[in-house]
């Protein structure tokens, strides 16, 4: 589904990645932890060109989007998206953040990305707030609508960045059962995320990223019980 | 000291009245092309081409360094001497409207930087291109948030279109002028024309700020 190779990333001289290979398979939820710093924010906006890498490759679904005459939209149209900050249109109401780019781009009739956004907002449990601005809504509800946004375009992978760090404690738990949900529907996702109880519950495999280069990768059993390297170690016991 | 005998003023109100239409008149085309200039100014100073976004900062450089008052004399008086004619009423609108698009252009730019960036990225990220998540996204936002710094450049353009008086544009101000100069009521004409100026603006500002909440109801 995903494959990325030697990707490096630098902002002047600071070089955030570097040489990052690793594959995603279709259907496969995978965590990536790392501190602050280490890169994988960086990394998982490579993976929709919000950051374009100044070397390596990132292959989606075939088609090698770092290459030349790659239309950035028409793919991003396949990669979801959801960021800390929810990032709502908060001049539209919940309804019409939705339909925007379904009507804009997708160039789906008003009717049918109505029908589409509704189902959408059924399935993160806000139906009653589709005519709401999202000022009006708590960050967990917000967040949920920055998800079926996404989910809007029917993307075929889904990247989450750290969907749940600007939402109070009573929040996270609603944002991560939906994303559970999607996971077990066998949605492909990348998420940058701390939340370890999803990683245990939800993901396949969990990635540590230190100072821009994957240290250990492994199943979340593995990674979080018997890490091998010193730094994965060392990382964990911060975070625990 | 004595009180100031207003009769003047009334005696007169027709032709002050005239000058105002004038000063209307020519504002209101001034605003209305100030304010394209300055949006497409101020989108230009955010372009990616960089001649055109150094084309739009040096415009704004060069009018926002540069007195109206001169740059009204440039094409008023200054042009002909070179073979383009101007009449006083293009060169008023021409030199206000450009004036005014300066200083609109930088309101825009602030709008539209204000917008936070994880909207531009939110909007791309679904695909759009960067028209798109300009037009339905950014711009609408940007819009909300400069109107009440673009209603003080409206404000300040009326008041500046006094300097109008000095390029054979009968507006307020000369209008004034002219019948100070049969009368000799300098006091009662000035703040006749002053509290003339003040309705016109403080009108403006009025209207402006209900259509300002209006907005701000739905955001």
């Amino acid at each position: 589904m995903i494959e990325v190779y030697d990707l490096h990333k630098s902002f002047g001289k600071l070089e955030v990645l570097k040489g990052i290979t690793t594959r995603i398979d279709r259907g496969e939820v995978v965590v990536i932890i790392g501190a602050s710093g280490s890169g994988k924010s960086t990394f998982l906006r490579c993976l929709n060109l919000l950051e374009v890498p100044q070397k390596g490759e990132v292959i989606i679904d075939g088609v090698n989007i770092t290459g030349r005459n790659v239309n950035i939209n028409l793919i991003r149209q396949d990669v979801g998206m959801v960021f800390q900050q929810f990032n709502l249109f908060p001049h539209k109401k919940v309804l019409d953040n939705i339909t925007l780019a379904l009507l804009k781009v997708k160039k789906i009739n008003k009717k049918k990305s109505r029908e589409l956004a509704l189902e959408l907002l059924h399935k993160v449990g806000l139906s009653d707030k589709a005519d709401a601005y999202p000022r009006h809504l708590s960050g967990g509800q917000q967040q949920r609508v920055a998800i079926a946004r996404a989910l809007a375009m029917r993307p075929k992978v889904m990247l989450f960045d750290e969907p749940t760090s600007a939402l109070d404690p009573e929040m996270i738990k609603e944002v991560l059962n939906v994303m559970k949900q999607l996971a077990a529907e066998g949605m492909t996702m990348v998420v940058v995320s701390h939340e370890m109880g999803f990683a245990r519950e939800a993901a396949d495999r969990v990635i540590f990223l230190d100072d821009g280069v994957i240290i250990e990768e492994g199943p979340p059993e593995q990674i979080y019980n018997n890490p091998r390297a010193q730094r994965t170690k060392d990382f964990l016991r911060q975070i625990l | 000291m004595t009180f100031p005998d207003y009769s003047v003023v009334f005696n007169n109100w027709p032709f002050l009245m005239r000058g105002l239409q004038v000063t209307l008149s020519v504002s209101a085309i001034a605003v209305v092309m100030g304010f394209f200039i300055g949006s497409a100014v101020g989108l230009l100073r955010l372009s990616r081409v960089k001649p055109l976004k150094l084309i739009a900062g040096a415009y704004v450089e060069f009018i926002r360094g540069t007195p109206l008052l001169v740059q009204l004399a440039i094409l008023y008086f200054g042009l002909p001497s070179i073979g383009i004619d101007l009449s006083a009423f293009a060169a008023a609108v021409i030199g206000l409207s450009v004036n005014s698009g300066a200083y609109v252009g930088e309101i825009v730019r602030a709008g539209i930087q204000s917008v936070d960036k994880g909207q531009m990225e939110a909007a791309r990220s679904l695909g759009m291109n960067g028209h798109m998540a300009m037009i339905f996204v950014i711009l609408p936002q940007a819009f909300r948030r400069i109107i009440p710094p673009l209603v003080n450049e409206f404000i300040i353009l009326i008041k500046d279109s006094s300097l109008l008086s000095t390029i054979a544009i009968t507006e307020l101000m000369r209008a004034g002028q002219h019948i100070r100069a049969r009368t000799y009521a300098d006091f009662q004409i000035y703040t006749a024309i002053a509290v003339l100026y003040f309705i016109v603006t403080f009108t403006l500002s009025n209207v402006l700020g209900v259509l300002e909440r209006r907005l701000q109801v739905s955001d």
